[in-house]
């Protein structure tokens, strides 16, 4: 597997808590799922996808974790055209 | 030597972390086993309004304009019995810094922040609160960390909360994403412990005074536009801080309007559950934060919550997701302005109570936050498309939360209804009784606890007898 560069901005994940590690008081569904985080930050040193690795956050922080993503970037819309929204406002409820 | 870093463990160590991250001893307000010196603590943060009207206009917070909404206003007087409908205004908050109210209340907790001689805030929120944290510590030059609940177990985030994360690290924030559950408070205790920095939290003495500036400046506003007093101020409520600030101010200036909730009705859908996350379409100012905060406000990430709601509260309205989304697109269509979700729960909750008023009385909308791709309403409704809620027109009282959106067909539909305030009292002595049983409680406790949810003691000692 190729490897990613170090001082790439990539995105790792870690599991803080294992489904028995919950809060006790989580409702069942999320209590079989583990408590996940993710942050992104610059790869400190050469890595491959997959792997456990280092990356320095906009904040300034050292943070292990499973290197996930390469160059996460945002892709949240507008969403598809709602036909229903359209009509609102030309006249008719008055 | 490395700390035990369990769950368990680190609840443990809540109280000393948080004393740590704030320089804020809040035992010493403490009065007996339920009462605290509420107004003392609020006092002794040592700012007075013009400190704080000077402090936010340091960095871009505050005087924002206040806008009739005369379209609106004329259409809802169309559908009312003749002499009422009452003129709406709009207070226009997303003109702060990082486009919503919560500029106010992240400007004084990182202004602290910087005199203390902290590097950095952290904030825990998925709302509007981080961007704001953010922008302002950018503008402080303190570092800052976002802790956000962003995504379910498959890794799929609300579009709203996306948004939110984005706009922090737009300003330059580093933003940990969690998956769903009540956890963040963990991972946000280890990481103040970690850091050392200033746990700007949304519960503060600071937070909750910096938007005492709003309640004042709405009311300056009125009176200077209006020649009088508004009679009604709609405010969104989820946490109770922007309710119990405003209120604050507008007493402050001389105001006894009626300061009224709104939320979104979200029964039926639970707040932690990994499987609802993302089939609600309101990520805020919603009955999930509500109802809970309201009838007990010290459930916060600090020992006691200077957002005490239920004091101020003089009556509390309920909107339907499909109502919100119908008066956001009204409001694009007829007063010209995009806004987002947050206050448009409150101009939505305006348009029903406004029907029922005289026409020469005067409601405000205390807030509007900034829209745009994820927290725009056609973002929402095609999310929920794609979690397989129905989005329909129709009547907005056959919506079910969570299965489908019913978007009304015309105004008249937008009816909002009631949040009986007595079941909210009864709720919150109920959850004190929880803490102490009521036969225990001191002279101090009934007092304080009659107060915190604006009642007397001989209401105190009638509805105790209910429970």
């Amino acid at each position: 597997m190729s490897k990613v560069p170090a001082g790439t901005w990539v995105e790792i994940e870690n599991i803080l808590l294992t489904p028995e590690q919950r809060a006790p008081q989580v409702p069942e569904d999320t209590r079989a799922t583990p408590y996940v985080m993710r942050v992104a930050g610059f790869l400190v040193a050469e890595a491959e996808l997959g792997s456990e690795t280092e990356v320095r956050t906009l904040s300034g922080r050292k943070i292990h974790g499973t290197l996930k993503v390469v160059r996460p970037h945002y892709e949240h819309s507008f969403g598809e055209t709602i036909e229903e929204l359209l009509t609102i406002g030309l006249g008719g409820e008055l | 030597m490395s700390l035990d870093n369990t769950y368990q463990a680190v609840m443990a160590r809540k109280n000393e972390i948080m004393k740590s991250s704030m320089g804020l001893d809040y035992e010493v307000y403490r009065q007996g086993e339920l009462a605290f010196d509420y107004e003392r603590m609020m006092n002794d943060c040592g700012f007075t309004l013009q400190d704080i009207i000077r402090i936010q206009a340091e960095t871009k917070v505050g005087n924002t304009p206040m806008y009739e909404l005369h379209n609106l206003t004329q259409a809802v007087r169309k559908i009312s019995a003749p002499g009422k409908g009452a003129r709406i205004f709009l207070k226009d908050e997303a003109a702060n810094a990082s486009g919503s109210f919560k500029a106010r209340r992240a400007s004084i907790s990182a202004y602290v922040a910087a005199q203390k001689g902290y590097k950095g805030v952290i904030a825990a929120t998925s709302g509007n609160y981080g961007a704001a944290v953010a922008s302002q510590a950018a503008q402080r030059g303190l570092r800052c960390i976002i802790v956000q609940e962003v995504f379910d177990s498959h890794g799929i985030g609300q579009p709203e909360i996306v948004e939110k994360g984005r706009k922090c690290e737009a300003f330059g924030a580093e933003v940990i994403k969690l998956s769903v559950g009540p956890e963040l408070f963990y991972y946000l205790l280890l990481t103040l412990e970690e850091t050392g920095y200033f746990n700007a939290s949304l519960y503060t003495p600071f937070g909750i005074k910096g938007v005492e500036s709003l309640g004042n400046e709405l009311v300056m506003q009125i009176r200077s536009i209006a020649g009088k007093d508004p009679d009604a101020v709609v405010v969104t409520h989820a946490g109770g801080g922007n309710l119990t600030g405003t209120a604050r101010g507008m007493l402050a200036a001389g105001c006894r309007a009626q300061v009224v909730a709104c939320s979104v009705d979200l029964a039926g859908l639970h707040m932690a559950s990994d499987r609802d996350f993302n089939r609600k379409s309101f990520t805020t100012g919603h009955t999930g934060f509500g109802v809970p905060f309201a009838t007990w406000p010290d459930r916060v990430d600090v020992p006691r919550n200077a957002a005490r709601s239920m004091r101020y509260m003089d009556d509390y309205v309920l909107v339907n997701q499909g109502e919100v989304f119908y008066i956001t697109e009204l409001l694009a269509k007829m007063e010209g302005i995009e806004r987002g979700p947050a206050g448009n729960t409150s101009v939505t909750g305006a348009v029903a109570l406004a029907r029922e008023m005289n026409d020469d009385q005067i409601i405000v909308v205390q807030e509007t936050e900034y829209t745009g791709a994820g927290k725009h309403h056609n973002s929402q409704l095609a999310f929920a498309r794609k979690m397989g809620i129905e989005v329909r027109r129709g009547n907005p009282e056959e919506g079910v939360n969570g299965k489908s959106i019913v978007i009304p067909e015309h105004l008249s539909q937008v009816k909002g209804r009631r949040q009986d305030m007595e079941k909210l009292r009864v709720s919150y002595l109920k959850n004190a009784a929880k803490q102490l049983a009521p036969d225990k409680w001191s002279d101090i406790d009934r007092s304080f606890v009659a107060a915190d949810v604006k009642k007397d003691l001989a209401w105190l000692d009638a509805a105790l007898k209910s429970i």
